[in-house]
């Protein structure tokens, strides 16, 4: 009995307050965007001394009831397309164990510094790629003025959509159209896979919702939060089984991120779509910088190129860090201040309403 | 603040956050002042795997219910939907 407690930090009330704090941040952007707010707080635990799969396995505890809260509020706003989340979330599942297993492959073969170089490239790769189209289409639609304007589905979902496989086809609500199960099974094998990876599913799933799928921003983030409602359930299980979740931890968190994500649900009722899409590019692009700084660090510790002095280290990881911490911080200010000049908007439009209506 | 001008606003759940706050706040309270009986029963793994998943939603029914009336008795609501042409 001794040795499990051992593997578990002890807690005190600075602790308990840091985690609160950045789990609040991380459920702000989570009920904004549909996820991408957990990927800081597995190295915000390490920091605290957590060794890094019982902060995996304790993340992943937190994640699930936290979009399942998500899930369930923005479905009172009509956002959220159920069968589209289990499908995907399903598909995902599968992901997740196909990406574990790949990194524990990559553990075995080349040690902690070759699974922790396959993560940050793999971060800084997709998050390039993706988020770097996120922030595009965000600025092009903000630039054009059209701001207002319904989002057109792209070319590849229209041709997504028009594609007829019998015996493969499901109507979903969030395209209303129906499509082939056939295309969102890679989908959310992809979101499962890069969730086991970066732990953030949602930087693939909710593009693929908008861009391949056809998906409205708004709809596809908030669909999300049932994708990894299923997916994290599946995989806290799996980590629980091995006794890896350390629940005094994902409680703590998921104590600020409740508050968080509620503000972040609300939130998106306030907001043109596009802010979905700028909050979620202008994440994924600063953390990339975040991780790119890692991948040095973990060539050098691979013998790949010239050994780094240990301050070079030192100042890479803080550097590192800081950029991820800012990257969520700034998310969350993207987030409070399109809520806060909605509800400015919103309260003179309802004073002129209240004006108006005076006979 | 502007009860008299917000007539058609509903009645603020200020009893129901009160109670699920208590609720939330117990079962953190039972969390922290267990710990080593909690952790040494939910560290063990296999069958026992349950207990962290069940946790895990009682929490989040209570605090959840909590932190949603919380938003709402500060005044912080989603956009009413208006009528569309």
């Amino acid at each position: 009995m001794q040795d499990v407690a051992a593997n578990f930090i002890n807690l005190d009330v600075m602790n308990i307050t840091y985690l609160f704090i950045v789990g609040f941040v991380g459920g702000l952007v989570s009920g904004f965007i549909g996820s991408g707010g957990a990927f800081v707080l597995t190295p915000a635990m390490m920091s605290l001394g957590v060794p890094g799969l019982i902060a995996v396995a304790s993340n992943m505890c937190h994640k699930f009831p936290k979009a399942l809260i998500g899930a369930i509020k923005r479905a009172k706003y009509g956002q959220v397309d159920v069968k589209l989340g289990i499908v995907l979330g399903i598909s995902a599942e599968a992901g997740v164990l196909y990406g574990a297993h790949i990194q524990e492959n990559i553990k075995k073969s080349f040690g902690d510094a070759g699974s922790n170089l396959y993560v940050s490239v793999a971060f800084v790769v997709i998050l390039a790629v993706v988020g770097g189209f996120v922030l595009r289409d965000a600025w092009k639609t903000y630039r054009s003025g059209n701001i207002n304007e319904e989002e057109k589905a792209t070319k590849l979902a229209k041709w997504v959509q028009s594609i007829n496989i019998p015996g493969t086809m499901v109507y979903f609500k969030s395209l209303n159209a129906k499509i082939s199960v056939l295309f969102t099974i890679p989908l959310g094998f992809a979101t499962g896979m890069l969730a086991a990876t970066i732990a953030v599913g949602g930087f693939i799933g909710v593009p693929a919702m908008i861009y391949v799928l056809g998906a409205p921003s708004l709809m596809a983030s908030a669909t999300e939060l049932v994708t990894a409602f299923v997916m994290g359930l599946g995989g806290s299980f799996k980590y629980a089984m091995s006794g890896l979740v350390d629940i005094r931890l994902a409680m703590i968190i998921l104590a600020g991120s409740l508050f968080g994500i509620q503000l972040g649900a609300i939130g998106t009722t306030y907001v043109k779509p596009f802010m979905i899409k700028m909050v979620m590019g202008v994440i994924m692009v600063i953390v990339l910088f975040s991780r790119a700084l890692m991948v040095p660090v973990y060539l050098s510790q691979l013998g790949l190129i010239q050994t780094l002095a240990d301050t070079t280290i030192k100042i890479l990881k803080t550097t590192s860090f800081a950029i991820m911490a800012l990257a969520l911080l700034i998310g969350a200010f993207i987030v409070l201040k399109a809520m806060w000049q909605g509800r400015r908007a919103e309260k003179l439009l309802h004073a002129g309403e209240l004006e108006h209506g005076k006979v | 603040m502007a009860s008299g001008l917000n007539k058609n606003v509903r009645k603020k759940p200020i009893g129901e956050m009160l109670f699920m706050g208590i609720l939330s706040v117990a079962l953190y309270a039972v969390l922290l002042m267990k710990q080593d009986a909690i952790n040494s029963y939910f560290g063990r793994g296999g069958i026992y795997a349950f207990l962290p998943i069940i946790t895990a939603f009682v929490f989040s029914y209570f605090h959840g219910a909590f932190t949603g009336d919380f938003w709402t008795v500060l005044g912080v609501e989603a956009k009413k939907k208006r009528e569309v042409k």
